[in-house]
């Protein structure tokens, strides 16, 4: 809840707003770049100190910081570790023991092989890249998964096999997925708000029939990308 | 490798004929061939010396490292002292190093000492400056991963930012490894009473310029010998930093 907007650096980001969040939902967050979609993101993620007034709060009380895992576009994956390393990174990071049983079973999850287990970055592909950050989210095991445009870097038949994967492997968390993508949110979203407006506000749009992830063949669905495409449009020009 | 060696031979052919066609007399310029033979006549001084010269250079390598490590750490850590301590690192640059030479050479007298501490100050700017700026410029996504994944400050600095910055450390001690041999050099060019510097200066003294190329050319081997030693050792130890020309290398 932001009562009286934000602003960077003098700049007014995002206006008043009140965005719920259904829990064990998968929420999109759509706008033109430089919208605040990211904003709004990294403020949820406690990456930005939430402005005077304004509150990011969860239904049952408990605080945000430590319940959530966040995905970014980039795969930020660590060069210096090897892919068990980098999906253990969390515990790493923390100084605890690593499981390593569970992240040989994310990396199979994923659709890796046991053998990638020990290559380092810079040997996989971008696609691959991508499996392994979706795999260290998932080792995380938080709650709430926040993605910034995660699969925006990846070819379009990668992104839609790991938009497909991704909804099956998060099913059951409360999902915010920032995209600039209507296609994506329309496939993997039971809740889209477009941010429209200078500065932006979250305006809800409705959300095809069908729970995610939805076929992107379906008529009803491309007719909805296409008028959503119209409104973003609108909203940049 | 071999065209290197091959453009180092040519020249030395070319150095050799330039002696042998004008005839210079060689307390100017001697030939090569006059060079290899002091070399040999004079090996056993040359190489007592050259040893001194190397653990100068080896010491004020290993200190100046520890040194700029170091700094770059507290300067990355220790946001009130990086008030303090950046000036400092600029001044410690501002005096040329050639001029307080002879005030190390005072007040840690003729021995070793004062060379690895000339040594010391050349490499620590290098190693401090590009380490300090490795550490500043880890990817704002890693850390912003990190901090969602509840990394601790420590964490932060030990397991993101410096695993990062260790390309940046290895640029930075590549620069050492080509300098270090001045500092040692330049010190015992001040004052001193053994080491390669030394030898030159003395023959010198004594138009005996034969043995101040042989000299010459034995520092130049130990220069070669530790860059290409400190750059292999630099690989295998950060195998993942790009490098865009080996690459190109293997593809082609």
């Amino acid at each position: 809840m932001l009562p009286r907007g934000l602003s960077l650096g003098g700049l007014p980001v995002l206006g008043a707003l009140d965005l719920a969040v259904a829990a064990g939902r998968t929420t999109a967050l759509l706008g033109p770049s430089g919208s605040g979609k990211s904003t709004l993101l990294r403020l949820v993620a406690g990456l930005l100190p939430v402005p005077a007034g304004g509150s990011v709060t969860a239904t049952d009380g408990a605080p945000l910081p430590g319940r959530i895992a966040y995905m970014a576009q980039q795969d930020l994956l660590a060069p210096w570790r090897d892919v068990l390393g980098n999906i253990t990174l969390g515990a790493h990071l923390r100084g605890e023991a690593p499981d390593l049983a569970r992240a040989r079973a994310m990396l199979a999850e994923v659709g890796l092989a046991p053998a990638d287990s020990q290559k380092c970055p810079a040997q996989l592909s971008g696609g691959m890249r991508q499996r392994v950050a979706l795999a260290r989210t998932l080792m995380e095991d938080r709650p709430m998964v926040l993605m910034d445009e995660p699969f925006s870097a990846v070819d379009a038949p990668t992104r839609h096999r790991m938009q497909s994967l991704s909804a099956r492997l998060l099913a059951g968390r409360t999902v915010l997925l920032v995209t600039h993508d209507p296609l994506e949110a329309l496939r993997l979203a039971d809740q889209i708000f477009v941010l429209t407006g200078a500065p932006a506000v979250p305006v809800a749009v409705p959300v095809p029939e069908g729970a995610p992830p939805r076929p992107a063949g379906d008529p009803a669905l491309l007719a909805a990308q296409a008028a959503l495409l119209e409104r973003l449009s609108e909203a940049v020009a | 490798m071999i065209r290197g060696f091959l453009a180092a031979f040519g020249l030395v052919l070319l150095w050799q004929g330039f002696v042998w066609l004008t005839e210079v007399p060689p307390f100017l310029l001697p030939a090569p061939s006059r060079v290899a033979l002091a070399l040999l006549d004079r090996w056993d001084s040359i190489f007592n010396h050259a040893l001194i010269t190397a653990s100068e250079i080896l010491l004020g390598l290993a200190l100046g490292a520890l040194l700029g490590i170091t700094t770059a750490l507290v300067l990355v850590a220790w946001q009130e002292g990086r008030r303090w301590l950046l000036p400092l690192l600029l001044i410690s640059q501002a005096i040329p190093v050639f001029a307080i030479a002879p005030l190390l050479t005072l007040w840690l007298g003729f021995g070793i000492a004062s060379k690895v501490a000339m040594a010391t100050l050349i490499i620590f700017f290098p190693v401090a400056t590009a380490f300090y700026d490795g550490l500043r410029r880890t990817e704002p996504g890693m850390l912003d991963l990190a901090a969602t994944m509840g990394a601790s400050r420590f964490a932060l600095l030990w397991r993101m930012r410096v695993p990062a910055a260790l390309p940046s450390l290895a640029s930075g001690l590549r620069v050492a490894a080509a300098v270090a041999p001045i500092g040692a050099v330049v010190g015992e060019w001040v004052g001193a009473s053994a080491g390669l510097g030394y030898l030159m200066l003395h023959a010198n003294g004594r138009s005996q310029t034969d043995v101040m190329f042989a000299a010459l050319f034995v520092l130049m081997l130990m220069a070669l010998a530790l860059w290409f030693a400190t750059d292999w050792l630099l690989r295998r130890a950060i195998p993942w930093q790009p490098d865009s020309l080996l690459t190109e290398k293997v593809t082609t």
